[in-house]
């Protein structure tokens, strides 16, 4: 079975000191990738200067949604943009009761027809959602992934029929969603995996995942493959999300920083912390343009950062309890947090005041 | 007396890098000199010596960090919940107040150093050696809070001789807050959980057999990773900087939205003129399909158009293609041998009705592919028509009379007038849900739109 795919002259242990070689080299490549070296100015910094400075914004919770009875654990927006999923304990929406206590992970189908979750029972499923009060959501369910051991993030891809999922078993994986087929795994992370987001590319077939073992990886969704890899953070990365052109993507991390990478550059190109900022960040988005990004944090607070000036615009207070997820809606007209204090937030921008003279905010 | 909160089961403290940086802050707070401003408290009658005022608190923070008091406040109390400072009035809630209200800092590690200090106090040198160790230990440890170490040691043993009223209170106090973090009241947040364990379950990770294809695949990584052009940062920051700068008008959050953000307003009407397919699509819309071909593509208005335009050249079979390329993509496993049939039969075969110009080795590669039909069998081939559209008909689509009339007859929206009334309360309705309708509104793969060259 190991001696499966040699050629003449390979064996097994010859291969293996190739792949040693290759490994010796990688901390050194990693090291590569910090966006400061050597007391070297992060990249954003060079262009920081020539950019506008955005105005001051007046963001305000124009919804709070108080169904849950316990922690709001994960939340999706619907294609439709005025509708959402999220997740607790119970699965909220057509209150699905799931037979595990903490769903952490739940997505809307890009029809709008089902919603997919899952979490410490190790496996996604989906729900096709119906409003006919005399049906019984849960006798439809479809179990679709199996994992062995908790479902920390899921998503469809392009269609209602397969799901991507990320699981503390440290793999993800691509699965059918009507046969519940496993399509395509996806090994490599050394330790729990916690995020995934798919890439908005005309080809569409990659993925970003980030995980326990403090590095986001680059996958091809066809072969099944590691194609890139960044390792700056220093601790668990706790969510990821693309730039909205699909030439970076930002990462959360218990670090209490958010990171930017760049594919293209292969390497990080900013980092979003500030010293006051001491609690991990849970969840980040960016806005339609990707100016802003948003980040919740486990100090119940929102950080909003300025993406190309590396600067913090604003700081939204409000939640009582960690904010354990955040998506902008896809049209960007607003954003939505959930949190550990039962209720999730719908914000929007009420208004910006131009730029003027004012104290430099750190 | 146990000092601040103690540590969760199940998890190193390593793991957990808010603790050690909340204590970091909560040392240079005790910092002599430059720290906060510690003097004696007044309490009714009582005077506690070594304490600070939540305003102190606030203030040292918004300055130490540039940020306002509301963050200061913020951080300050975070620090309270968490037990590193302790209130001596209303122990009952963990609250910072900015005023004149008594703090005083927990001794984080204190609760051996201030036993044994009770107990070298108590009896000279009489520490046997591993308490000795210990205690030298800890004193390098946490040097700068020693005398802060020593001064609640002598308090607890004064109590305990004396009952001082002062003392009992601090220790009353103390207590209080120790178990308000450990057992919170039902409704308070409680700082020390932390959601579903990480990283405690090795035995439930896939491993990897470590076969001949696993080190190839390392291999192939690794050649690809040394291997990899890297484009300069500052060409891949001045294309951030030419993306937001284009679509800054177009964010919503960034730039508002006309007529006005149906959030803010509760007026739906920014959703009823840009719904998936509407009849008049807004001028910024129609931009948005010249900023790229992925953005006229994903949009089903542009692409309805596109379509028409493809029409008009007898290239319509060529998005049609790629669409259901998209459908044998994204679809269901089990459809994936009728599909692949469909498409060839439809856009492959010799004499097809809707051939596709694809160029002789991709076709002759796709053809031999057909044979063991996978759902990424037609890739090649959908790549090639794809960069076909994108590099010839979208540039001329964009030049086209049809693109520049669209652009010239969509409309700015009016921004909707300020209500003279603020408190005018329009009902919220809920939307029709995507379940109830009968078909998909959004395009997916298996939907392509109706037009071109009308053949099924």
């Amino acid at each position: 079975m190991a001696t499966e795919g040699l050629h003449e002259n390979e064996t097994l242990a010859s291969l293996k000191s190739e792949a040693e070689v290759g490994g010796s080299l990688e901390p050194r490549r990693l090291r590569l990738q910090r966006g400061t070296d050597y007391g070297l100015v992060l990249p954003v910094h060079q262009v920081a200067e020539r950019v506008e400075a955005l105005g001051q914004f007046v963001m305000k919770t124009r919804r709070t949604l108080k169904g849950h009875g316990n922690k709001v654990l994960c939340m999706d927006w619907c294609k439709d943009k005025r509708r959402i999923v999220s997740s607790s304990q119970v699965c909220h929406e057509h209150a699905v009761t799931m037979p595990c206590t903490w769903v952490m992970a739940c997505a809307y189908a890009p029809s709008g027809c089902a919603i997919a979750c899952g979490g410490l029972d190790n496996k996604c499923s989906v729900y096709p959602l119906t409003f006919d009060k005399n049906e019984n959501m849960a006798a439809k369910k479809k179990s679709v992934a199996m994992h062995t051991n908790y479902l920390s993030a899921c998503s469809f891809t392009n269609s209602d029929m397969q799901i991507l999922t990320a699981s503390g078993d440290g793999t993800c994986a691509l699965w059918d969603v009507e046969s519940g087929q496993l399509l395509q795994s996806f090994h490599g992370h050394g330790a729990d995996v916690l995020c995934l987001d798919l890439a908005p590319s005309e080809t569409g077939n990659t993925f970003v995942s980030g995980g326990c073992d403090k590095k986001a990886m680059v996958w091809d969704m066809r072969s099944g493959q590691c194609v890139q890899a960044f390792e700056t953070h220093e601790s668990d990365i706790n969510s990821v999300r693309y730039y909205p052109s699909g030439d970076a993507f930002a990462s959360g991390s218990d670090d209490a920083t958010c990171r930017l990478y760049d594919l293209r550059a292969d390497r990080e190109v900013a980092i979003y912390s500030k010293e006051s900022i001491i609690f991990g960040a849970s969840s980040v988005d960016f806005s339609l343009s990707g100016r802003l990004l948003f980040a919740g944090y486990n100090d119940y607070t929102i950080n909003v950062w300025d993406v190309l000036k590396g600067s913090r615009v604003s700081i939204l207070f409000g939640h009582e309890n960690r904010v354990s997820t955040l998506r902008v809606s896809p049209d960007g007209t607003a954003f939505c947090s959930g949190s550990w204090d039962h209720t999730l937030r719908v914000r929007g921008m009420v208004f910006c005041f131009p730029v003027c003279e004012r104290r430099e905010d750190g | 007396m146990a000092a601040g909160p103690a540590p969760p089961p199940g998890r190193l403290r390593a793991q957990m890098p808010h603790l050690r940086k909340m204590e970091r802050v909560v040392v240079s707070m005790q910092d002599p000199d430059q720290g906060v401003k510690m003097r004696s408290q007044r309490l009714l009658v009582t005077v506690i010596p070594h304490a600070v005022t939540g305003s102190d608190v606030v203030q040292w923070l918004a300055q130490k960090f540039c940020v306002s008091e509301e963050e200061a406040l913020h951080l300050g109390a975070v620090l309270v919940q968490h037990g590193y400072i302790y209130p001596l009035r209303d122990p009952r809630s963990l609250m910072l107040r900015p005023d004149e209200t008594p703090y005083r800092f927990q001794v984080r590690l204190g609760g051996a150093a201030i036993y044994l200090a009770k107990k070298n106090i108590r009896k000279r040198g009489t520490l046997v050696d591993y308490e000795k160790d210990c205690y030298d230990r800890l004193h390098k440890k946490i040097n700068h809070a020693w005398d802060l170490v020593l001064m609640q040691a002598r308090e607890q043993l004064r109590a305990a001789k004396q009952r001082r009223k002062g003392d009992r209170l601090v220790i009353a106090c103390q207590e209080q807050t120790y178990w308000l973090v450990n057992r919170p009241p039902p409704r308070a947040p409680n700082v020390l959980e932390q959601g579903p364990g990480r990283g405690s379950c090795a035995a439930s990770r896939v491993l990897m057999t470590k076969s001949a294809d696993f080190y190839k695949r390392e291999i192939e990584y690794f050649r690809k990773a040394l291997g990899r052009t890297r484009v300069k940062s500052s060409i891949c920051l001045e294309a951030y900087l030419s993306f937001c700068g284009q679509r800054g008008p177009h964010d919503p959050l960034v730039s508002g939205c006309l007529p006005s953000n149906p959030w803010i307003s509760d007026d739906d009407a920014y959703w009823v003129m840009n719904a998936p397919t509407v009849a008049a699509p807004t001028k910024l819309r129609v931009e948005r399909w010249g900023f790229s071909f992925r953005e006229l593509l994903e949009d089903p208005v542009g692409r309805a158009h596109f379509m028409d335009f493809l029409g008009k050249e007898f290239s319509g079979e060529n998005l049609s293609f790629w669409e259901a390329c998209e459908e044998l993509r994204y679809g269901a496993q089990a459809q994936v041998p009728t599909l692949v049939d469909a498409v060839y039969e439809q856009f492959l075969a010799p004499g097809a009705a809707r051939w596709v110009n694809i160029d002789s080795r991709t076709m002759e590669q796709t053809l031999e592919g057909l044979h063991q039909p996978h759902r990424y069998v037609l890739d090649d081939a959908q790549l090639h028509i794809y960069m076909l559209m994108k590099k010839d008909s979208y540039p001329r689509f964009l030049k086209s009379d049809m693109y520049k009339g669209l652009l010239a007859e969509a409309g700015i929206p009016l921004e909707t007038k300020r209500r003279v009334f603020p408190f005018m309360w329009r009902p919220r309705h809920s939307s029709p849900s995507p379940a109830l309708l009968p078909t998909p509104v959004e395009p997916t793969a298996a939907c392509g739109l109706g037009g071109g060259d009308g053949v099924a």
